[in-house]
């Protein structure tokens, strides 16, 4: 459990390019969508929008349905039921326009070994008619060094930026990136996140999906939660750890054993629990201050108090009721 | 569900074709295998036939031809069975099973293209061995120059025709690309038994011979034989070759998969 989570930190910045975010028109927007494989409901009734410019994150547990909810968005899949709109178009019937301005990294698709990166660079560049400037786009991503190397040679960090890079490669104005750090390394992973800051800075709405609770929280300006197909929560990310919290939690060591009642007659404390030598008081509005002052006029201490921020890993917990890697191991 | 229509000029769509056609061309180069097994080893059979002074006898067996004569239509069809069914459908499987289509797939360009491209690539392959089995084995080892130059294009052309989709079932049959390249082993070999590579077809006994004309790879050697040797090849063996192209082309279109 983090303490100080930076997605309340960032919450100030969250809320006023949400503010603008809606005053656009909506880059993508999904109504109702549904999809069912034989009796497994893939995805349920998911209704949502993104706003142009918006860092949009789609956070759910493996097989929750989010990779299903971005094929069946970007026109990979029909959905049974809902409608689908991408800039106003239509993926199913609007295929070459969407393709256009949609730029699409999937989670599984491997290049051919022999092929040199700018040999691959070089053809996806042409199915487009207005593509990037390449050694721009390659040069932010670190692959300059690379353009004569063997997609085989090219390590998982490697293969996952050059994917990165064929997605933006058509200047898209929408970037869908499915699980696009998966396999990188921390520092690595770190430097994906700003290109996609600053990719989000030219204009291009990027959707992101992703199980990593850390990059939903850094990157993203609003997270759907999807969990069994269905939208459990959509928010901020700081507002869906605050949801979570349902109120704040301070931890201490108490100078000496006390009623719990002592603590659950005030109006700020919601609950009290025992945590070996540690109490842990759930509660909301000025709790540290309300309990210290109540401990003390029953002659009690406080040591190590600590007040415990709940972050959007929490709050995947408690409205899940499983954590986010949990399906990664099954 | 495939749109060909793209918002590409059409200059730029060949361009994008090109691209995709010419790194299918270093792919098939950078790893040889079917450049060996459909180019390579064809042409090096029929120089080592050649050489061998005993295949150049006109032998009363065989009707008074050389056994190398019977040599180089099969040599040919070995060519275009080896690309067709090895060739053509390993790397478009090993392209499924890597995601290469998905990804082409969330592209303007549709899926198909790729397919196309290795149709196209397959087909200038299997052309050039042709070229040099046919134009070596005339010029430098006194095979006969076709007698029907159109019966020869004819039967290519249609044996080709029904070869290339028996490939893409192989692909379409084959999860992976290790699988399609058995499955294409298993189909090669029964077929270019029949089509005479151990047992040249004259001396078949009749039974074999009658099920080896009804064979893609029996038919299309006794079309190229008799452009070569006699004249514009009889009817039965294109029908059948033209049978299996319209089968094969039906059942490739109804089972190939995308993913």
């Amino acid at each position: 459990m983090a303490s100080a989570s930076p997605a309340i930190m960032e919450s100030g910045t969250a809320s006023s390019d949400e503010a603008q975010a809606a005053a656009r028109q909506p880059a993508v927007e999904i109504a109702h969508l549904s999809k069912t494989y034989g009796a497994l409901t893939a995805v349920d009734d998911v209704s949502f929008s993104v706003a142009e410019g918006e860092i949009f994150g789609i956070l759910g547990p493996n097989g929750a349905g989010k990779t299903t909810t971005v094929e069946c968005a970007i026109g990979l899949r029909s959905p049974d039921a809902g409608t689908i709109r991408l800039l106003g178009l239509d993926p199913l019937t609007q295929r070459d326009d969407v393709r256009e301005v949609v730029g699409v990294q999937l989670q599984s698709g491997a290049l051919p070994d022999k092929l040199k990166v700018r040999e691959i660079l070089d053809m996806y560049r042409s199915f487009y008619t207005e593509p990037a400037d390449v050694g721009e786009l390659i040069k932010v991503l670190g692959l300059t060094e690379k353009l004569g190397d063997y997609y085989k040679a090219l390590s998982g960090g490697q293969r996952q930026r050059l994917s990165v890079a064929l997605a933006l490669i058509g200047n898209p104005k929408i970037a869908v990136l499915d699980e696009m750090t998966t396999g990188l390394d921390p520092q690595a992973r770190r430097d994906t996140w700003d290109l996609i800051r600053g990719v989000r800075d030219r204009g291009v709405t990027i959707v992101l999906v992703t199980h990593f609770m850390e990059e939903a929280e850094r990157l993203c300006d609003r997270v759907a939660l999807i969990d069994s197909g269905r939208l459990v929560a959509l928010d901020i990310p700081a507002r869906l750890a605050a949801q979570a919290r349902g109120g704040k939690q301070v931890r201490f060591v108490p100078s000496d054993r006390f009623d719990d009642r002592l603590l659950t007659s005030l109006p700020e404390v919601s609950a009290v629990q025992h945590d070996g030598q540690h109490v842990v008081v759930n509660g909301s509005g000025d709790l540290v201050n309300a309990v210290i002052l109540q401990l003390a006029a029953a002659g009690i201490t406080a040591r190590d108090v600590e007040l415990v921020s709940l972050n959007l890993e929490d709050a995947f917990v408690k409205l899940t009721g499983r954590h986010a890697t949990e399906g990664a191991m099954s | 569900m495939i749109s060909l229509a793209l918002r590409l000029p059409s200059a730029s769509r060949r361009a994008a074709f090109a691209k995709i056609v010419r790194n299918e061309a270093r792919l098939a180069w950078r790893r040889p295998v079917g450049l060996i097994a459909g180019v390579a080893i064809p042409v090096l059979l029929m120089v080592i036939f050649g050489e061998i002074s005993a295949f150049q006898q006109p032998s009363a067996i065989l009707g008074g031809i050389t056994l190398f004569d019977v040599y180089v239509p099969i040599l040919a069809v070995f060519a275009i069975a080896m690309i067709a069914l090895l060739g053509l459908p390993v790397p478009l499987a090993s392209y499924r099973e890597l995601g290469v289509l998905r990804r082409l797939s969330t592209t303007p360009v549709p899926r198909s293209w790729l397919l196309a491209a290795q149709g196209v690539l397959q087909l200038g392959i299997a052309l050039t061995a042709l070229a040099v089995i046919f134009g070596v084995s005339i010029a430098a080892f006194g095979a006969q120059a076709p007698v029907s130059s159109g019966g020869l294009v004819l039967s290519i052309a249609l044996s080709a025709a029904g070869l290339f989709p028996i490939g893409l079932m192989v692909a379409a049959v084959a999860r992976t690309a290790n699988a399609a390249s058995v499955v294409g082993r298993l189909a090669f070999f029964p077929l270019i038994f029949f089509a005479g590579l151990w047992l040249p077809r004259n001396l078949m006994p009749t039974l074999l011979r009658d099920i080896s004309n009804y064979t893609p790879l029996g038919a299309a050697v006794q079309a190229i034989q008799s452009s070569m040797l006699n004249g514009f090849p009889p009817a039965a063996p294109l029908q059948v070759m033209a049978g299996y192209a319209v089968v094969f082309a039906f059942l490739a279109r109804r089972f190939f998969r995308w993913e």
